[in-house]
């Protein structure tokens, strides 16, 4: 389980980026948070920047009682537990399945973690995938596989980017049900990237409007 | 097939081109990752002062070698000094024109495999726990080393073609630094040794066409990574 207590995320970053000013001010909590806006809106950096990848600023980031960003502290994104799953899976093509799974497990403290490596492929049923490359799954599979990389580095939270972007509408039902198994089943917080009305009327809990 | 001398000679030559290019993969790795990822100033003539050994006449890199290593040369008199070293007239001279002259191709291999990294995967070692240095061990690292294995073979068979500041810089001493080019045209100064010129010139053929080959299909599969994986 990965939370039991529900986890207060407060964002208020602001970035200047190629001449224009990218900035976000929400609170979410618990359940799926869809940063829903037009593509360009800069939806891709604010997750950035929550995930220490981008240096917003001015601004903080805050998770519960952690500060990741504001007030003279910026953590590595190696300090955040930040899970996240990218648009394009991201996977690593010199590492199998397995090894792109237990990639930050291993690194995780073992006092983080909250999921084993059998019961992140029962969940996400990828078992027959673990000895497979990377350049040999589906966008689907790879999906799969990039969630659950995310999951066993043991997160606080969840960073989505269009994950069902690059899949065909019969696959998008598919994950879209693992969100929401990790959502309704895992309790993870997850902030969500989007540009689509129909993904987002079905996943959110809540909606920031971003852009126009 | 090659009598005990020749044999000799494509030992020495071997030990020369091994040498040269394991001393200097550190530093190729280094300023081929500095000049792929960072921009610095001074970073067009760092570039400049890298390729230049390959437009250079080998005469002239033997030549300031000779300057600056000879017994009156500044690195020459502080080798000599401190570490009581001398390279001149040595294999370990010979070593070090080769390294000078492999120098810009080794760079030239793994520079254009570290910028074929897609670095996003990079961001995403770090945000699954992996410090720095841990993503660049695990994920660049792994991912460049097509392109080293091909500097290594390039610069090896650059190593052990080496005349011009070879000779120049360390002479033409039988087992000390006649190395297989060397030997070829020694061998042409002495009538009736057109055999063993032969043979070694075939001998160089073979190696160095070997190499060009393997190193080709290594920098083929970096190439290949990265259009399979985007960017």
């Amino acid at each position: 389980m990965a939370n039991g207590r529900a986890m207060a995320i407060e964002i208020d970053v602001e970035k200047r980026l190629g001449g224009r000013v990218i900035a976000a001010r929400f609170a979410a909590g618990p359940g799926l948070t869809a940063l829903f806006g037009p593509s360009g809106a800069g939806k891709t950096s604010i997750l950035n920047m929550v995930a220490g990848l981008l240096r917003p600023d001015r601004g903080h980031i805050r998770i519960g009682d952690r500060t990741l960003f504001g007030e003279g502290v910026d953590l590595p994104p190696e300090a955040r537990r930040i899970g996240y799953v990218f648009q394009d899976g991201r996977l690593f093509p010199h590492r199998r399945v397995r090894a792109n799974l237990t990639y930050g497990h291993a690194l995780a403290d073992p006092g983080d973690r909250w999921m084993s490596l059998d019961e992140a492929t029962a969940f996400l049923g990828i078992g027959p995938l673990l000895d497979r490359w990377p350049r040999s799954l589906s966008g689907g599979e790879a999906q799969r596989v990039a969630i659950g990389r995310a999951l066993l580095a043991g997160p606080e939270i969840l960073l989505m980017d269009e994950p069902l972007s690059s899949l065909d509408a019969a696959r998008r039902g598919d994950i879209m049900t693992v969100i929401e198994r990790i959502r309704d089943e895992l309790k993870l917080p997850i902030l969500y990237v989007s540009h689509d009305r129909t993904e987002v009327d079905r996943l959110a809990t809540a909606v920031v409007p971003i852009g126009e | 097939m090659l009598s005990p001398q020749e044999w000799s000679i494509v030992a020495l030559s071997l030990k020369v081109g091994g040498a040269a290019v394991l001393a200097t993969l550190p530093l190729a790795f280094a300023l081929a990752w500095a000049l792929a990822r960072y921009r610095f100033p001074g970073r067009v003539l760092l570039d400049g002062l890298v390729h230049l050994p390959l437009v250079l006449p080998p005469v002239v890199t033997g030549w300031l070698l000779l300057l600056a290593f000879g017994p009156a040369g500044p690195l020459g008199r502080w080798l000599a000094d401190a570490f009581g070293v001398t390279l001149m007239f040595r294999w370990t001279g010979a070593a070090l024109a080769a390294a000078i002259m492999a120098l810009p191709l080794m760079v030239r291999a793994m520079r254009l495999s570290i910028e074929g990294i897609d670095r996003r995967l990079e961001g995403a070692a770090r945000t699954l726990g992996a410090g720095r240095w841990h993503a660049f061990r695990t994920v660049s690292l792994p991912l460049a080393l097509p392109g080293v294995l091909a500097a290594l073979v390039l610069g090896f068979a650059r190593s052990i073609g080496e005349f011009g500041a070879t000779i120049t810089f360390v002479s033409n001493i039988p087992g000390e630094t006649r190395t297989l080019p060397l030997a070829i045209y020694s061998a042409l100064q002495v009538p009736g040794a057109e055999a063993m010129a032969t043979r070694l010139a075939l001998l160089s053929v073979a190696l160095s066409l070997a190499a060009l080959i393997l190193s080709e299909a290594l920098v083929r599969r970096t190439h290949g990574e990265r259009a399979r994986h985007g960017d």
